[in-house]
């Protein structure tokens, strides 16, 4: 029996009082599905729950897609809105992840604030145009927040995706369906170019940008590009080997599954 | 702390503490057919419904459950029962502790899908891990199952 201390569960009304209660003390914390919470901490002052919120709502605008932070990773699978983006990037990488109990506990919130390295949300959600809205710090970009690990302490409201006529693919490599990824790929294109990103790697996902403004440069998309491409993905990102795989083999991954990936969002929709 | 759960359809006040899991809580008060397989959110043995949908009560703080339904294999009787026969009659049942889990979430499945293939049935499946059998004789125990209208 694993044990969590917690002194107090508290259950604010309003974002306000969350927030106040968040930054009031440095042992306290917030609670989203609370999936990881027992494998992460072992003991906390406050526990701030987000469930009174109204954050659980997946809203469609006119020109974008807002997921609540507490909307569960089964709900993100199962929207039609989602599943109808790039191709429903963002909903495959969450249907390989764990097991349906386990997405109808965990939100997109938790598993975005975690940071977790071997995340299979990260990838999807880069490719696309995504941002985050917190309640102090306002609008910052996904990739502003991989960026920045020190950001201080704040409540996450909603992650915003831009709607945008694109093509999106993702592969998660994996032993089995519930070990994390070996390592995961994710690509996209609209009209403004391709998007190529690295998961699990195992570093925390990542844009490919040098291999990003190369091949946007190029009109015709051949195996020379391609090839290229791949050389500067694997240049730019960092990649290691771990317990799941050696650095050689998930280069080899990388290389293959970008080029199918950068293949399928040229290919014909049929 | 006193926490208000409605569990298999009956009203429920337990003593918690606010760090306490709900697997804890359910078999501190007798409910044992929830077994503590992994305790690290990985096997689904844990798995109870919340709301009508699976989860893994070792890694639900009973406090989050506050209000809501729990459902155990206790409430589900009849279709538990419907499930051990077919699970007997393909030779399924091992040592029997996945039993509680796996029938929960085949209740929550039925409940959910339509005409289900059946790669989304061992898809819906993944989290509930068996340690005794190769899943063939599940998969068509769950299959006919799925086809009994009964």
């Amino acid at each position: 029996m694993i044990n969590l201390l917690v002194e107090n569960f508290l259950k604010p009304k309003t974002l306000e009082e969350a927030y106040d209660m968040l930054i009031s003390n440095k042992k306290n914390m917030v609670i989203a599905g609370g999936a990881w919470i027992k494998l992460s901490i072992k003991n906390v002052l406050g526990l701030i729950s987000l469930d009174d919120l109204n954050l659980n709502k997946i809203e469609v605008k006119d020109d974008s897609i807002e997921i609540g932070s507490m909307v569960t990773l089964r709900e993100v699978e199962l929207s039609n809105h989602l599943n109808e983006l790039y191709d429903g990037v963002l909903s495959s990488a969450v249907h390989k992840i764990m097991g349906i109990n386990i997405r109808n506990l965990a939100t997109i919130g938790g598993s975005v604030m975690g940071r977790f390295a071997f995340s299979d949300i990260y990838p999807p959600l880069l490719v696309m145009d995504t941002k985050l809205v917190f309640y102090k710090q306002g609008e910052i970009s996904l990739s502003d927040f991989l960026a920045n690990p020190k950001m201080e302490k704040d409540i996450l409201l909603k992650i915003v995706i831009k709607k945008e006529e694109g093509r999106g693919f993702f592969k998660k490599v994996a032993t089995t369906p519930l070990d994390f990824a070996i390592i995961n790929i994710a690509v996209s294109k609209t009209l403004a170019g391709f998007k190529i990103c690295l998961g699990s790697t195992p570093y925390i996902g990542a844009l490919a940008k040098d291999a990003m403004i190369f091949i946007n440069s190029k009109k015709v998309i051949n195996e020379e590009v391609l090839d290229k491409t791949v050389e500067l993905v694997l240049g730019e990102l960092k990649i290691s080997k771990n317990v799941r795989a050696s650095k050689t083999y998930k280069e080899e991954l990388a290389s293959v599954y970008v080029k199918r990936g950068i293949r399928k969002v040229i290919s014909d929709v049929n | 702390m006193l926490i208000n759960l409605i569990v298999n359809d009956q009203p429920k006040v337990f003593l918690c503490k606010p760090g306490d899991f709900l697997l804890d809580t359910l078999r501190e008060n007798n409910y044992l057919s929830v077994r503590r397989g992994c305790d690290t959110t990985n096997c689904g043995v844990c798995t109870v419904l919340f709301d009508g949908k699976p989860v893994p009560s070792c890694s639900l703080l009973t406090v989050k459950a506050e209000g809501h339904h729990i459902t155990t294999v206790e409430g589900i009787q009849e279709e538990a029962d419907k499930m051990g026969k077919l699970f007997g009659a393909e030779g399924a049942d091992q040592c029997g502790f996945c039993n509680p889990s796996i029938a929960l979430t085949v209740y929550a499945l039925k409940k959910e899908l339509i005409n289900p293939t059946g790669l989304d049935v061992k898809e819906y499946l993944v989290g509930n891990l068996c340690r005794c059998t190769g899943y063939i004789a599940q998969e068509r125990a769950i299959k006919s199952y799925l086809g009994d209208k009964s």
